[in-house]
């Protein structure tokens, strides 16, 4: 299976999260916000100015910059 | 009486809930040592009262924000009685998260599942009494919103037995590592073993610094990384166990907020909309030709009467005076107008009433002049803040604000900053004090600090007199410019004044990573009405109060100042015994009533502001002005009580340097005054500009100091003065050599490539101020 990270997305993918990466307390912020792995997400959009990223994820909206979003690793659909 | 402390997510109607509870009880005040809101009040709907805290909105109990350690520390130091935890049913799986982790403690747990009633229009639903089950808590159905459930919610709450020990959805999964880890805190004599057990599991900052953790940590975990474990576990039991509780309903159309958000934050028309809200608050708060409706007759050739010729009785002409004069005001003119007439009839009053009871001229100056127009002046932006206030909670309330954050943090990142920034900065044009308390939506300590300092440069309402009537006064002097072009521009210096700070500061005191921006995007509502106003209250409660204890003190010292000599002589005279006997004069001077102050040159103020003008010299307003030039220098001093003080200082002095009485409180008779100040005490063009400069990036008026104060973190208020002071400075002065000698600005560009070479090579760790000094010393 295909994983690619949650930075490189384009707008409708979605997928499920294989691993969560990252420094202390970003990777602390993302898993209390649902990010874990197992998590299936959709990427939503970007921002007018293409950064930061909007995803649905456990059925809510989530915002995250692309520098964050680079630390979730993801399973295709 | 029991205590419950109310817990859950942002955005899940946690202060809807709170406030349907506590009503009129409701008192806000602050956390100790930082400035998030606590509120507490009283319970009285049932045949026990209990008293609720409100702890802050959090998604789980890390230690991470400040929120977080607020309520943590708060049920597991304070004990409360019970935990209210809301849950929003419309989003189960996340708000059930933080409720996993808050069963851990020994504290009893009751959930009200709020926002049954959306949920019930998605078609989707969510069984109650199975959720009880699986979760082994009292659950019960509520809408915050309409009031319903929260007797029974109440009824259940206080029949809780008190005791209840922690249980977890991890026991399943890691029950050995748990129980190792329990068996620590539990020899230690800890209360909520198991909460403890899970947080140190997690490698939580907190429980590592208590001694003998580590270890601990090690025997149970084995080095294994837990925390990915810990929260995965969580979210997997709800999904199975409690998702289960949901049934959802046909798979969903686009909501109405999916649709709402699709033109809110479109690729392109994002930003323009954002404007244009944005411009629609200032100019329902601010303007004084409403939807351009008095412009736009006039252009059709069809102008609007003015107020004066319309004909109408005195009562008549105040009564539409307060909506109307050649064009309809904005509501936030309107209610200003209203909050004049109150203050200036109780000034009135009060004047009326000294003279009966037979007080001395003075006792009136003292008391009308001083201590109610000091407080009346402050008093006036009331009704213009307060608007700003409600067009941005509506913001907030919304979810808007949320998405500006989102569309805007690409470009604020490139400061140092976040999109949350933003908000607060632009807010700073309405007013300062508003401004400051919306830095609390920033999480990043360091980030508040740069953003409340640059705030005051965001030049605010009092301070668009002085850039118009001094601007107005260079153009009638010196016959340059023009008053639109120099307001803008000094507006724009303003703001890259503010950039270029956040910049500097991001570099050297206030460094640190640019805060992560993992938020939520809330679905978008309509703001509760009644919420909106509590809100309001609480505001309003907490700027009368500061009006009438800081500005009332420093009214009086600035009016002592000004009214008596050194050698403690009143200065202020009766300014018809004064001119009556030159009828030419006192013809001209007919508008004066009661005391003036022809004799200000021998005021302390005066003293002081000609001790402190050689200060001013290399800013072009200091000792090469001639017989009244301490003015400018008295003025930014009596303009740190309030700005419109600076043009009301040049008043009072503008009557004695021009020899006529001038009406500083009309628009035209500001210009005037400035034009007399200008012209009379030879300042020079680029010596204006630079004190207007001076005045926008100095030290803000005391109201705003005190809320800076209260909002920064503690011992930063002394170094943030020192920087307002230090910019002001430099900035001024760079304006007044650049333009008076242009050849200097090779100077400062000298100056500034050795300032931003010297932070780049310390923060590439080539160069250390700090450690070439201590060596020297040791040599």
């Amino acid at each position: 299976m295909a994983t690619k990270f949650l930075s490189e997305f384009t707008v409708g993918e979605s997928g499920k999260i294989v691993r969560v990466t990252g420094e202390g307390r970003i990777r602390r912020r993302l898993f209390d916000m649902g990010v874990t792995p197992g998590a299936e997400l959709t990427m939503r959009k970007k921002a007018p100015l293409g950064d930061p990223i909007e995803i649905t994820i456990r059925g809510y909206e989530l915002t995250l910059r692309k520098v964050e979003a680079a630390c979730v690793e993801v399973e295709l659909k | 009486m029991k205590n419950f402390a109310l817990a859950g997510n942002p955005n899940c109607g946690k202060t809807t809930l709170f406030n349907a509870l506590t009503g009129s009880t409701a008192h806000v005040g602050n956390w100790p040592g930082v400035t998030v809101d606590k509120r507490e009040g009283i319970y009285k709907g049932g045949a026990e009262h209990a008293s609720i805290v409100d702890l802050p909105g959090i998604y789980s109990l890390s230690p991470y924000t400040p929120e977080e350690v607020i309520s943590r520390n708060y049920i597991l130091d304070e004990k409360p009685y019970g935990i209210i935890n809301i849950v929003d049913a419309t989003n189960l799986e996340r708000n059930l998260y933080l409720t996993t982790q808050l069963l851990e403690m020994d504290v009893p747990v009751i959930v009200a599942l709020n926002m049954m009633d959306a949920v019930e229009k998605a078609g989707d639903k969510v069984d109650a009494k199975k959720l009880e089950k699986v979760l082994g808590v009292p659950v019960v159905e509520i809408s915050a919103l309409r009031g319903t459930g929260i007797k029974q919610l109440m009824e259940r709450a206080v029949a809780m037995p008190a005791e209840r020990k922690g249980t977890s959805v991890l026991k399943g999964a890691l029950g050995a590592e748990i129980a190792a880890a329990q068996a620590f805190y539990e020899q230690e004599g800890q209360s909520s073993p198991l909460f403890h057990a899970i947080k140190l599991l997690e490698s939580d900052e907190l429980e590592l610094q208590k001694k003998g953790a580590k270890e601990a940590l090690a025997r149970a975990a084995g080095g294994a990384d837990m925390e990915a474990v810990i929260a995965d576990e969580r979210y997997k039991y709800i999904s199975s166990n409690l998702a289960s509780a949901k049934v959802k309903g046909e798979e969903g159309q686009l909501t109405k907020s999916d649709k709402i958000d699709r033109v809110l934050t479109h690729r392109v028309w994002a930003i323009p909309i954002f404007l244009v809200i944005l411009f629609a608050i200032f100019h329902l708060t601010f303007s004084e030709d409403l939807f351009y409706i008095g412009a736009i007759a006039e252009a059709a050739g069809n102008p609007l009467p003015a107020l004066g010729d319309l004909g109408l009785s005195a009562g008549g002409e105040m009564a539409l005076g307060l909506i109307y004069d050649g064009a309809v005001f904005s509501p936030g003119v309107i209610l200003t107008n209203l909050m004049g007439l109150l203050t200036d009839n109780i000034t009135l009053g009060f004047s009326m009433l000294i003279e009966v009871c037979g007080g001395a001229a003075w006792v009136d100056s003292l008391v009308c002049d001083a201590v109610l127009g000091g407080i009346f002046a402050v008093m006036g932006f009331l009704p213009q803040i307060l608007c700003l206030f409600l067009f941005f909670s509506i913001l907030e309330d919304t979810g808007y604000m949320a998405r500006i954050a989102f569309v805007l943090d690409r470009i604020f990142r490139r400061f140092g900053l976040s999109g949350r920034a933003f908000m607060p900065m632009i807010m700073g044009f309405g007013c300062s004090i508003p401004a400051t308390i919306n830095t609390r939506t920033l999480a990043d300590d360091k980030e508040r600090t740069a953003t409340i300092r640059v705030i005051p440069f965001f030049s605010c309402g009092a301070k668009l007199p002085i850039l118009t009537s001094m601007a107005g006064g260079l153009l009638s002097v010196f016959g340059v410019g023009n008053v639109d072009a120099i307001t803008y521009a000094m507006y724009i210096a303003g703001v890259c004044v503010a950039i270029l700070s956040v910049l500097l500061m991001r570099n050297t005191t206030q460094r640190g990573e640019t805060p992560p921006f993992i938020m939520e995007l809330p679905a978008y509502h309509l703001p509760g009405f009644k919420n909106l106003m509590l809100h309001l209250w609480d505001k309003t409660k907490h700027f009368v109060k500061k009006a009438f204890t800081i500005i009332f003190a420093s009214t009086v010292v600035i009016w002592i100042l000004q009214s008596f000599s050194w050698g403690w002589e009143f200065l202020l005279q009766d300014a018809q015994e004064l001119f009556e006997a030159d009828p030419v004069k006192w013809a001209s001077l007919q508008d004066i009533e009661g005391l003036v102050n022809v004799r200000a040159n021998e005021s302390i103020l005066g003293g002081i502001g000609m001790l402190i003008q050689p200060l001013f010299t290399p800013l072009g307003f200091g000792s090469q002005l001639t017989a009244f030039g301490w003015v400018f220098a008295a003025a930014a001093l009596t303009g740190l009580v309030a700005k419109e003080n600076v043009i009301a200082t040049f008043g009072a002095l503008a009557a004695i340097v021009a020899g006529q009485y001038i009406d500083w409180e009309a628009e035209e008779g500001a210009v005037e005054a400035a034009a007399a100040m200008i012209g009379g005490t030879g300042i020079s063009i680029p010596g204006v500009i630079s004190f207007i400069i001076f005045n926008m990036t100095t030290i803000p008026c005391f109201a705003a100091c005190a809320t800076a104060r209260a909002e920064l973190p503690e011992g930063k208020f002394k170094w943030t003065l020192l920087f307002w002071i230090c910019t002001s400075y430099i900035v001024s002065c760079a304006f007044y050599t650049i333009g008076s000698w242009w050849w200097t600005c090779f100077i400062w560009l000298a100056v500034a490539a050795a300032v931003i070479a010297l932070i780049v090579l310390r923060n590439l760790g080539k160069f250390d101020i700090v450690k070439i000094f201590r060596r020297k010393k040791r040599e």
